[in-house]
């Protein structure tokens, strides 16, 4: 009997499937969540009442917070590419330039601000607070998803 | 023991998560160079549920690319139920004078939780009203927009896009309005 080179033999590893390995590399995404998700409450981000203190000015812990969030971002997001180091599955550190122009960012900006303040959740929060058990956020999450499809059934019509 | 899970349930200062939530930018950089944004989610779900004849262009992508993010929206929802379920502060959110004083003015009481009451008594046409009217504006917006706190505030910011400081400055500026003078309106009604 000839050996075969790609034959499984019982005990030794073999490379893991690209079934396996998009498992293992979904999992760390699902941590990621997890880890953001923590956060988001625990700092109080996700609470209605912390977004509406925020919008009448009325104290710094979201100002801080938003502040030093981008502080952060940026100087370890420099130093990530700087260091010249590679992403875990071995690609070039690059950050997606948005596209340019401003008719969309004002007009889209200014309608999710006001959806923003109504609710007082942004689009991760819509998640963190259903993990809670805050169930009337499927209403929101469910209208959500409508005026994203809406604006996908638009957005030839609109000025971008 | 009881003082452990004390800590654990206190909620954290703006120095302490203002850095945690920075980090999420370099970690999904480094994970996989994928860009930290939430909302897009909304558009894969779209991209999942919708059948293929009643699909607009723009819901027509390779969603599978994207999974990844479905992922990190899963974990939200397990992050929402570790710290706001296991691990729930027991006391109402800390608010400063003036942010009690308001929230008292909207016809809201503070007890403990993120989202009043109020809010979420679906036994109310008018909570249905104010959380589908602003479910609506948010799933267009941050489209429309390109992003939401997460893809514009804080990936964008982070990594100098005037793009996002643009979408950033105008959601803040549709915030303050709706805040203001939207919702006393919408609470008028629901009390």
């Amino acid at each position: 009997m000839t050996t075969q080179p790609n034959t499984q033999i019982p005990g030794v590893h073999s490379e893991p499937t690209s079934a396996a390995r998009t498992a293992t590399g979904l999992l760390a995404y699902l941590l990621a969540g997890l880890y953001f998700g923590v956060v988001l409450v625990k700092s109080e981000a996700a609470s209605w009442y912390r977004i509406q203190e925020m919008f009448r000015f009325e104290s710094f812990h979201m100002f801080g917070l938003i502040g030093s969030a981008v502080l952060t971002g940026m100087v370890t997001t420099a130093l990530l590419r700087r260091s010249g180091a590679k992403s875990r599955d071995g690609q070039t550190i690059t950050v997606t330039p948005k596209e340019k122009g401003w008719r969309r960012y004002v007009l889209g900006g200014l309608t999710f601000g006001v959806g923003w303040g109504l609710a007082g959740v942004c689009p991760g929060p819509i998640f963190t607070l259903l993990g809670a058990g805050i169930w009337a956020m499927l209403v929101v999450l469910a209208f959500a998803l409508l005026g994203t499809y809406l604006y996908g059934a638009l957005r030839n019509n609109l000025p971008h | 023991m009881t003082e452990l899970l004390d800590i654990l349930r206190s909620p954290w200062p703006w120095y302490v998560g203002g850095p945690l939530i920075g980090l999420t930018v370099p970690l999904l950089l480094w994970l996989g160079n994928k860009p930290f944004g939430i909302s897009s989610n909304l558009r894969h779900a779209c991209a999942i549920l919708l059948p293929d004849s009643a699909k607009p262009g723009f819901f027509r992508y390779n969603w599978r690319a994207e999974r990844w993010n479905l992922a990190f929206a899963a974990g939200l929802i397990l992050g929402g139920f570790v710290a706001g379920v296991l691990l729930a502060n027991p006391e109402p959110t800390r608010l400063s004078a003036a942010g009690m004083q308001s929230i008292q003015k909207l016809g809201v009481t503070m007890r403990p939780g993120l989202v009043p009451a109020e809010l979420t008594n679906l036994s109310h046409p008018g909570v249905w009203l104010l959380l589908a009217v602003s479910g609506l504006l948010v799933g267009f917006g941050t489209r429309y927009g390109g992003g939401c706190t997460s893809g514009h505030a804080i990936t964008g910011l982070s990594t100098l896009q005037g793009p996002s400081l643009i979408a950033t400055v105008s959601f803040f500026a549709g915030g303050i309005l709706s805040a203001n003078f939207l919702l006393p309106l919408f609470m008028a009604v629901i009390r």
